[in-house]
Order: structure tokens, then C-alpha cells, then sequence
């Protein structure tokens, strides 16, 4: 609709919109997220929805204990591989358009614990992420800024077309592969569709013509 | 607390114990004694009963991992050089077996003193690693043999409730060990050196395969 008529038509007292404005407009301002925390992170983004940082201006302040009514998964902490497949199976479980916030360095890589054994090195390995925050842990004021740039995400998303959220898109999955406990790692790994290895230039500095040090 | 006369006063009360004391030559002198894994129960509960002793709160449980290992020992021998006899400093080699070590820390609440810590080891890093379990002596034992169980792989015989506590049951490693090989779940390293740029080019070359022409981009 042309911009300059919808200002006339305004000033005259009748107000006009699109169906798509009218569904963001819903989504952006009532995500209800999953009531679920792992780590210290967890206690961070609790604090996000208390009075003094107080997510409720978002519309935010209904912390579903359900998935089945969730808009929105905060991955708040460390996700151990004992419990990344718990992690996967809640996502599967959310009705969509469902988004994903992977807070602190934790969730994100690994963070301190990048090296360990027991620790998935990345949510993202298995389920596809909106928001990355860094920090460790992330301020409120760090999650509130993720939750506004997920705001923005949704507002832009369109009905049809390229920019569509991905349950429009049949082509797209809907549920994401669930690891399994194997004998050494999870199985598998990384959900290859979803994660590749990030690969850079390996620098050269320090070896010879023939490749050795 | 005098860790000798508290080993002879257990030796003197435990019939058929023999403890070792294991001095430890740094500094913080807390030297620790070993038992024998058939007499461990008895030992525990006797550091617990005794009227003097009354070890009654088991801090800490940790296990340790000795590979086996060459140990090697600057001796002094006389020996015939050239004819004459001298004194000859000799590398003497002894192969110690590897052995999976369990350590408790004991302090005594009622008699405010401790610690001290009690040892005990495996045969072998293989196939006997059972030792008896001290959780019926201190419940606060149990979770940490737990925890021993699962990244040591130390069989706690008459623990009530084994099963691995940070992994999952199908995990079939001890990640403490020292020989543990961790799965190579490659994340790139800004600062790829040794063992970490050797797996980054292996993986590079991987994707390489896979994807043609792209690695090169990212």
C-alpha cells in the first residue's frame, strides 16, 4: 500500500494495515519462551525477568514450563552431551515458528569447558540458532539486546517469498535429528546439514616450502 | 595427630593389617597411609570407632592414574675399570606396574583434627580394578566413588548404588585416565598449533573433498 495514502487515510481517522504487519505484530510482541536453564546463564536470564531488568515490557514474561507452548528456546549455559539430546527432543517438541537464543559463551562453543569431554562444543551443532550472545556470563542488558534483535528478525520475516520463516518453507525440515549416547561421542556428532566445520586459512608462518616445520 | 602412631595403633587393632606409610617430601609433609585393599573396611571402620581417633567425616574421595612406568635410580656400585676398582654411578631401571590409586581424606569433627588421608590401590589398570567400597563406613563416600567409578573406571565392591554419574551408562571410556583419547569433534582454533593444527589440515582436507573449491572462502 502506498505509504503517502495510508498517512491520508490515517489522518481521517481510518486506520489501514496488511495481514502480514498484523501477524508480526502478534509474534514480535507475545514470544513466550521456554522455561529451561543449564547453567549459570540460567540465573542471568532469570534475573532478565524479574522487576529490575523486567522482560515483561517485551511481552516476554510468560515462561512457558511446556514446550508445546513455546515460542522460544533461551539455551541459558553449559549443554553437557548427557543432556544435548534432551535439548534437541524439547526443540523437536515446540510448535513453530519457533526461534532460538544460544546465550553465553557456553552454548555457543563450548566455551571454558571447549576442550572437556563431556561438553558439546556448540548447540548450534545440532539445532539451528537465531541469536548468538556472547558472554560468560551475558549481562540482562545482553539477553534483553538478543531478545530485541530477535524482534527485528521476526518483524522482517514476510507470509510468502524468500524471507518466510521456515515452517512456510516445505523444503525445510521440521524436526531435527535427536543424538544418540554412543560408546566414545554422541552419534552423530553434528547434524551435517545444520553444522560445518568452520574451516580458515591454516597459516603458513613458521614452515618451509616443502610443509615442515 | 602422629601418623606413625596412629599406623602401629591400627596394625596394633586390625588384626592381619599391614599399613605403608607414604611420605611426602614436600613442604606441606602430609604423608598418607596405604592399605591393602582385604583390610581397607576394617582399617575404615577402626579410624572411625576408635575413642582416640574418631575419623567420622570423610571429606574427600579422589582417584589417581599410574600408567605403568619406568622408574629410574642413580646407584653407586664398585666395579672393576681397567683393572681398578672404582665407584661407579649405575642407572638401575625398575618397571613399576600401572595401578589406579584411591585416595580418602578424613578429619574428625568430634576431636576437631585431621586430616589424613587413607590410600589404596589397585593390581592392575585392566582387569582387577575391583577395591572395596568405604561408602557403608562414610555416606559421604558415595557420590565421589561414583564419580571414581565412572572417569577412572575403579569397581567399588558393596557400594549401594554404582553407576556412572557425570556420563551416560553406553559410555565406555574413563576420561581421567591419562591414556584417554577424547573424539575428535574438531573446533576451530585461531592459534592452530601441534596436535590441533595437524587434525585442523586433516579436516581441511576432509571438507576439501567433499565440498571442492569452498574451503577456500570461508
Amino acid at each position: 500500500m502506498d505509504e503517502k495514502l495510508k498517512n491520508e487515510l490515517s489522518k481521517q481517522g481510518i486506520f489501514t494495515t496488511t495481514l502480514q504487519n498484523l501477524y508480526n505484530w502478534g509474534r514480535t510482541n507475545s514470544i513466550w519462551p521456554l522455561n529451561f536453564g543449564l547453567a549459570c546463564c540460567a540465573i542471568e536470564m532469570i534475573a532478565t525477568t524479574m522487576a529490575r531488568y523486567d522482560m515483561a515490557r517485551f511481552g516476554a514474561e510468560v515462561f512457558r514450563p511446556s514446550p508445546r507452548q513455546a515460542d522460544l528456546m533461551i539455551v541459558a549455559g553449559t549443554v553437557t552431551k548427557k543432556m544435548a539430546p534432551l535439548v534437541v527432543r524439547l526443540y523437536n517438541q515446540m510448535p513453530e515458528p519457533k526461534y532460538v537464543i544460544s546465550m553465553g559463551a557456553c552454548a555457543i562453543s563450548g566455551g571454558p569447558f571447549k576442550q572437556g569431554y563431556n561438553v558439546l562444543k556448540g548447540i548450534d551443532r545440532f539445532i539451528p540458532v537465531d541469536i548468538y550472545i556472547p558472554g560468560c556470563p551475558p549481562r540482562p542488558e545482553a539477553l534483553l539486546d538478543a531478545f530485541m534483535e530477535l524482534q527485528k528478525k521476526i518483524d522482517e520475516q514476510t507470509l510468502t517469498g524468500e524471507k518466510r520463516p521456515r515452517h512456510l518453507n516445505a523444503g525445510e525440515p521440521s524436526e531435527f535429528v535427536v543424538p544418540r549416547y554412543g560408546a566414545h561421542d554422541l552419534e552423530p556428532t553434528k547434524n551435517p546439514n545444520l553444522w560445518k566445520a568452520p574451516l580458515v586459512q591454516i597459516s603458513q608462518a613458521g614452515t618451509d616450502e616443502s610443509g615442515s616445520h | 595427630m602422629n601418623l606413625e602412631a596412629i599406623k602401629s595403633e591400627i596394625e596394633a587393632n586390625v588384626p592381619g593389617c599391614r599399613l605403608e606409610l607414604v611420605a611426602n617430601p614436600s613442604p606441606s609433609g602430609q604423608h598418607s597411609l596405604r592399605t591393602g585393599a582385604e583390610h581397607a573396611v576394617a582399617v575404615a571402620v577402626y579410624l572411625r570407632d576408635a575413642e582416640d581417633l574418631r575419623f567420622d567425616f570423610c571429606s574427600n574421595v579422589t582417584g589417581i592414574d599410574w600408567p605403568s612406568r619406568e622408574v629410574s635410580q642413580k646407584v653407586k656400585v664398585r666395579k672393576l675399570v681397567d683393572g681398578v676398582e672404582q665407584e661407579v654411578e649405575e642407572v638401575r631401571k625398575t618397571a613399576l606396574p600401572g595401578t589406579l590409586e584411591v585416595v580418602y581424606h578424613l578429619f574428625s569433627v568430634e576431636k576437631k583434627h585431621g586430616p589424613i588421608s587413607l590410600r589404596m590401590s589397585t593390581i592392575d589398570r585392566d582387569a582387577n580394578v575391583h577395591l572395596p567400597s568405604l561408602t557403608p563406613v562414610w555416606r559421604s563416600a558415595e557420590l565421589q566413588e561414583r564419580e571414581i567409578f565412572d572417569l577412572f573406571g575403579v569397581v567399588f565392591d558393596g557400594h549401594p548404588d554404582l553407576r556412572r554419574l557425570l556420563m551416560w551408562p553406553d559410555f565406555t571410556d574413563h576420561p581421567m585416565r591419562r591414556d584417554y583419547v577424547d573424539p575428535d569433534d574438531y573446533e576451530y582454533e585461531p592459534t592452530a598449533h601441534d596436535e590441533v593444527l595437524r587434525r585442523a589440515q586433516q579436516h581441511r582436507s576432509e571438507a576439501d573433498e567433499e565440498h571442492p573449491g569452498e574451503a577456500g572462502e570461508r
